[in-house]
């Protein structure tokens, strides 16, 4: 490595660069409170057009008294504010984001402008079904492609994100048992699993058993069948599992379960490296969520919003959380019924989407009913459901944004996605494993987890060599995840990444696996290139300051 | 594919370099009676214009040239430019949970700032980063009362929205959490109190009351307060219409707030998403669900700030956890955020101002229509009002839709009891012309010119 690559403390190498980044002015910000002063003003309300009304004496005691302290700043101060917060964080927009299970993709910028169409963005959610038609079309398009995609029978789109989902589908098979005469008592969670599954599990009621993983990784089918019995009512079981690894017993584990009862949930967390490829369904798993913030492209936005909606096997749909979308043909012989031709219950006839045939300058008219061939509403008389799991219907915004990426993708841009992923991620392992260890040997599907083992014997750990990252410019991976690999490093780079920034991440960790040796010190201190340095975490949790006091 | 960063040649040389013959190579572990052979039976490859063209076409059929009075949990605020603008940038919008907390300093002091306006708000100690919904949280708080007390049953309001009365019950069956119905005062739309003091005992954990209410009134909290704490139950208070604290006293004797945030700057977006948030007295923080940002220094005694008290959370307590929430709603709090700073301390107690004053002509006026008369109006309500008809909304409603108005939403479909009774909601957005078209043809008469 030249001196050009090896960022350092000293004045002298400040300036170097390791060709992706190179120090930058950052401005300081107060906290919004702090910018505060009184009769400050960043906003205008139009002249009442009603009477005013003397709100103290309407409300009487349930008048507020003491207004709650929120700060006052004119609009360039608020632009200012939030902008330069903004300048502090890293994202996907500048650069790669390696964290292993995240899938930290692009986010296309066309989701975000269809999504913010008005006469989706700005749809409530009890009008009635007739004038929702649009946002129940792309909700019954997203729902078809979906079930396709998977090889589901089903779908619901309600939870609002992963665990959410995970809830969901736990619910479905706890009603499913139930309704044959027993809930069943516990839930098998292998070792590798994301700690959202144990704790789903938990929710629902069940017992959490743990699986222990054999020396691949993946599930070892004779402790799988010894564990499963007629109080097991489903194995949790992510696939690609958070190694990496396609579990390619998949078949038998689905066996194993069926036999005994018991279902196969999947979370499908790393369901992008599948898409396209294979489908779940076709490999015996009854129910499993999708992380739309994942595999389908909808931003993270710091942590939220997501989506987490669940598909399962016909034998589940009953089930389902109320209300189900359901569709209805209407004969009728209105000539404006020509723009729904071949709208039936065929998915997707020809790769056509059916609302191009649909009138786009005339809204349908609410009165007249008559004008739609196919109307779609929500059912509530569902009487096995498992019941609702949240307010509405779901996170819509998310539905356009995902619909929106699946339409720009195509089948063939789907599965080119997938096997991208897929690549990158061999590619990266390929690159790196002659200098960080690789606990288990089996093929990396779209992540590969390597072990700090050879570095922490020199003192430097997986969290060390993360932080050290972020002066590379790059966002740590996933840092001590899986558990059940000590000091893991877990790379995940998705598809989203050029061969030219999947090479400089490659040089970032070649020359962090160089310091280690020659300078541990400037990795376990690192990062030395952020405004702010390690964090004092303990002090954080001993005396929370979870709010500023003026 | 536009959005993939590769060349056919570069693919070529990866693969070479990884030492496979094909890209088949790599997915070899999957047995092959499950690989798929042809495309997916999905629409086509399409062009951003299309894409545009296709959500336009849905949008146009939204039928959006309507004026709705609907509310009911989802409310229709002017949303400020800024919002979008900032919420946009992509630092923001791409960034991820910010575990790494020194590349992510602008979502944790934005989260930090979202809690204390929170707090501010709803008269609580803390505030969490939040939950995914209104709905969910309110379901959460009564399982950390549950946590909390260790009692098992929660006496809930038929005044809480419906459906955030429904997920709780989907939450509460698998933990043996009993959920005891409480009934309101026919006259004031209120918590029945009597009724309240009956059904609280040594195992009522909490009581869930919300607050304006799914009509619209304003409870009486100190009163519920009294009475629930006066045999050891914890008060939780859900807040559907959260611009109501502008004009409406915090439920400071609550010991846990609920609170869907949806009307501060988050679109309607047909339900979703939107931004529930818990708050809490600081005794109740351990039990408390979802991230949590707090303030610490970094090695050089710099202000800085980082997720804590993580010993809650599912990744490290995993089946003991408070919560399976993991993802919550980062991007929406950044927009609720972003809107209290726009209209701040004066704003906010003027928008609120605005909007009982819309809710108030428009009660007025749609109350003196023939055959239509206000329920509960013998206590304070915000921006919502319950009205009863003579004619039944199913026939009444088809006269405002020919006049491109939707009409409130028929209340018989949660309370059978109240027959004919609708529930009607005016922001500030509503257009008092708006409002006497819906009264003219409330009133059947020919719509005069």
């Amino acid at each position: 490595m030249t001196n050009e690559s090896n960022p350092s403390t000293s004045s002298a190498a400040t300036r170097a660069t390791t060709g992706k980044v190179r120090p930058h002015p950052s401005q300081n910000e107060s906290l919004v409170f702090e910018n505060s002063s009184p009769g400050k003003r960043g906003y205008k309300l139009p002249p009442l057009d009603v009477p005013a009304v003397d709100t103290k004496a309407l409300l009487g005691s349930a008048a507020r008294e003491v207004p709650a302290g929120l700060p006052e700043l004119s609009e360039i101060e608020i632009i200012r504010h939030f902008t330069r917060l903004s300048t502090w964080n890293y994202a996907i927009d500048l650069g790669m984001y390696p964290l292993g299970s995240c899938t930290m993709k692009y986010n296309p910028r066309v989701n975000e402008f269809v999504s913010r169409i008005e006469g989706l963005a700005d749809a409530h959610p009890y009008r009635p079904d007739s004038l929702a038609q649009g946002a129940l079309e792309v909700i019954d398009l997203l729902q078809r492609c979906l079930i396709e995609i998977t090889g589901m029978d089903a779908i619901t789109l309600q939870p609002a994100a992963g665990a959410h989902g995970e809830f969901t589908g736990i619910l479905l098979v706890r009603a499913w048992h139930e309704s044959n005469g027993n809930a069943r008592r516990k839930i098998l969670i292998p070792d590798s699993a994301h700690g959202t599954n144990p704790a789903t599990a938990a929710i629902c009621g069940y017992t959490v058993e743990n699986l222990k993983s054999n020396a691949d990784g993946g599930i070892d089918l004779d402790a799988l069948e010894r564990q499963v019995d007629s109080e097991t009512a489903a194995l949790m079981l992510t696939n690609p599992s958070t190694l990496g690894v396609f579990e390619n017993q998949i078949h038998k584990i689905a066996d194993i379960l069926h036999a005994k009862g018991a279902l196969l949930y999947m979370d499908g967390a790393n369901m992008n490296a599948l898409v396209g490829k294979v489908r779940p369904g076709d490999f015996g798993v009854d129910v499993m969520h999708l992380n739309l913030h994942k595999t389908f492209s909808t931003p993270h936005g710091g942590g939220g919003p997501g989506s987490g909606p669940v598909a399962c096997k016909a034998f589940l749909e009953p089930f389902l959380p109320i209300p189900v979308l359901v569709r209805r043909e209407i004969e009728v012989n209105s000539p404006a019924t020509e723009s729904w031709e071949n709208v039936g219950d065929d998915p997707l006839p020809g790769g056509t989407l059916p609302m191009f045939r649909a009138p786009a300058a005339e809204p349908l008219s609410a009165e007249d009913p008559r004008k739609q061939r196919v109307t779609l509403s929500w059912d509530y008389n569902r009487p096995k459901s498992v019941g609702r799991v949240r307010a509405f219907y779901g996170n819509t915004g998310m539905f356009i944004r995902a619909l929106a990426y699946i339409l720009a993708n195509g089948p063939d841009g789907l599965r080119q996605t997938t096997e991208d992923a897929v690549l990158n991620a061999n590619y990266i392992r390929a690159k790196l494993q002659d200098l960080y260890e690789l606990p288990y040997k089996t093929p990396s599907m779209h992540e590969v987890v390597f072990s700090d083992k050879r570095q922490a014997a020199l003192g430097v750990k997986t969290g060390d060599i993360a932080k050290r990252l972020i002066d590379y410019g790059f966002h740590p991976y996933t840092v001590s995840f899986p558990l059940i690999v000590h000091g893991a490093l877990m790379i995940e780079p998705t598809e989203s990444e050029s061969l030219q920034e999947l090479d400089l991440f490659i040089a970032a960790m070649r020359s962090i696996a160089k310091e280690v040796e020659d300078d541990p010190e400037l990795v376990k201190t690192a990062p030395h290139s952020t405004r702010v340095s390690r964090l004092d975490e303990v002090q954080a949790a001993r005396k929370p300051i979870l709010r500023w006091r003026g | 594919m536009r959005y993939l960063p590769k060349s056919p040649d570069e693919r070529k040389k990866m693969i070479a370099e990884i030492g496979a013959k094909s890209i088949d190579d790599l997915f070899a572990i999957i047995p092959e009676e499950y690989r798929l052979t042809g495309d997916l039976n999905v629409p086509r490859q399409h062009a951003e214009s299309e894409i545009v063209d296709y959500f336009r076409a849905a949008g146009d059929m939204n039928a959006t040239r309507y004026a709705s009075f609907l509310g009911a949990g989802a409310y229709r605020h002017y949303r400020p430019v800024v919002i979008d603008s900032l919420v946009q940038r992509g630092e923001f919008l791409t960034s991820y949970t910010p575990y790494q907390a020194e590349i992510t300093q602008g979502t944790l002091q934005a989260i930090f700032e979202f809690q204390t306006m929170i707090a501010e708000l709803t008269g609580m100690d803390v505030a969490n980063a939040s939950m995914y919904d209104g709905s969910t949280g309110a379901a959460e708080a009564v399982m950390m009362a549950v946590r909390i007390t260790g009692r098992h049953k929660a006496v809930v309001a038929r005044t809480v929205h419906p459906e955030y009365r429904e997920v709780l019950s989907t939450y509460a069956k698998h933990q043996g959490i009993e959920k005891i119905p409480l009934g309101y005062d026919r006259e004031t739309g209120r918590v029945d109190l009597a009724a309240l003091d009956a059904s609280i005992t040594e195992e009522t954990a909490a009581v869930l009351v919300q607050s304006p209410n799914f009509f619209g009134v304003v409870e009486d909290i100190p009163a519920i307060a009294a009475i629930a704490h006066a045999k050891g139950a914890l008060l939780i208070v859900s807040i559907a219409e959260a611009v109501s604290l502008g004009a409406v006293r915090p439920p400071i004797e609550a010991d846990i707030v609920s609170m869907e945030a949806q009307s501060f700057g988050v679109a309607l977006s047909y339900g979703g998403p939107f931004c529930g948030v818990i708050a809490a007295k600081e005794q109740y923080l351990r039990q408390m669900p979802g991230r949590l940002v707090g303030q610490t220094v970094d090695s050089d005694g710099y202000r800085g700030f980082v997720l804590t008290l993580a010993t809650r959370e599912q990744h490290i307590r995993r089946e003991r956890a408070t919560s399976n929430i993991c993802t919550n709603q980062a991007l929406v709090a950044l927009m609720a955020t972003i809107f209290l700073t726009v209209y701040g301390k004066e704003g906010i107690r003027e928008l609120a101002e605005h909007n009982m004053a819309k809710a108030a002509y428009a009660a007025g006026r749609l109350s003196t229509v023939p055959g239509a008369k206000l329920l509960f109006d013998k206590a304070p309500r915000f921006h919502e009002f319950v009205l009863k008809t003579d004619e039944a909304p199913a026939v009444w409603s088809k006269r405002l839709l020919n006049s491109k108005i939707v009409g409130g939403i028929d209340l018989s479909r949660w309370y059978p009891e109240l027959e004919h009774a609708t529930l009607w909601c005016a922001t500030e957005v509503m257009p008092r012309e708006s409002i006497d078209t819906a009264a003219r043809a409330l009133a059947a008469a020919p719509v005069e010119a």
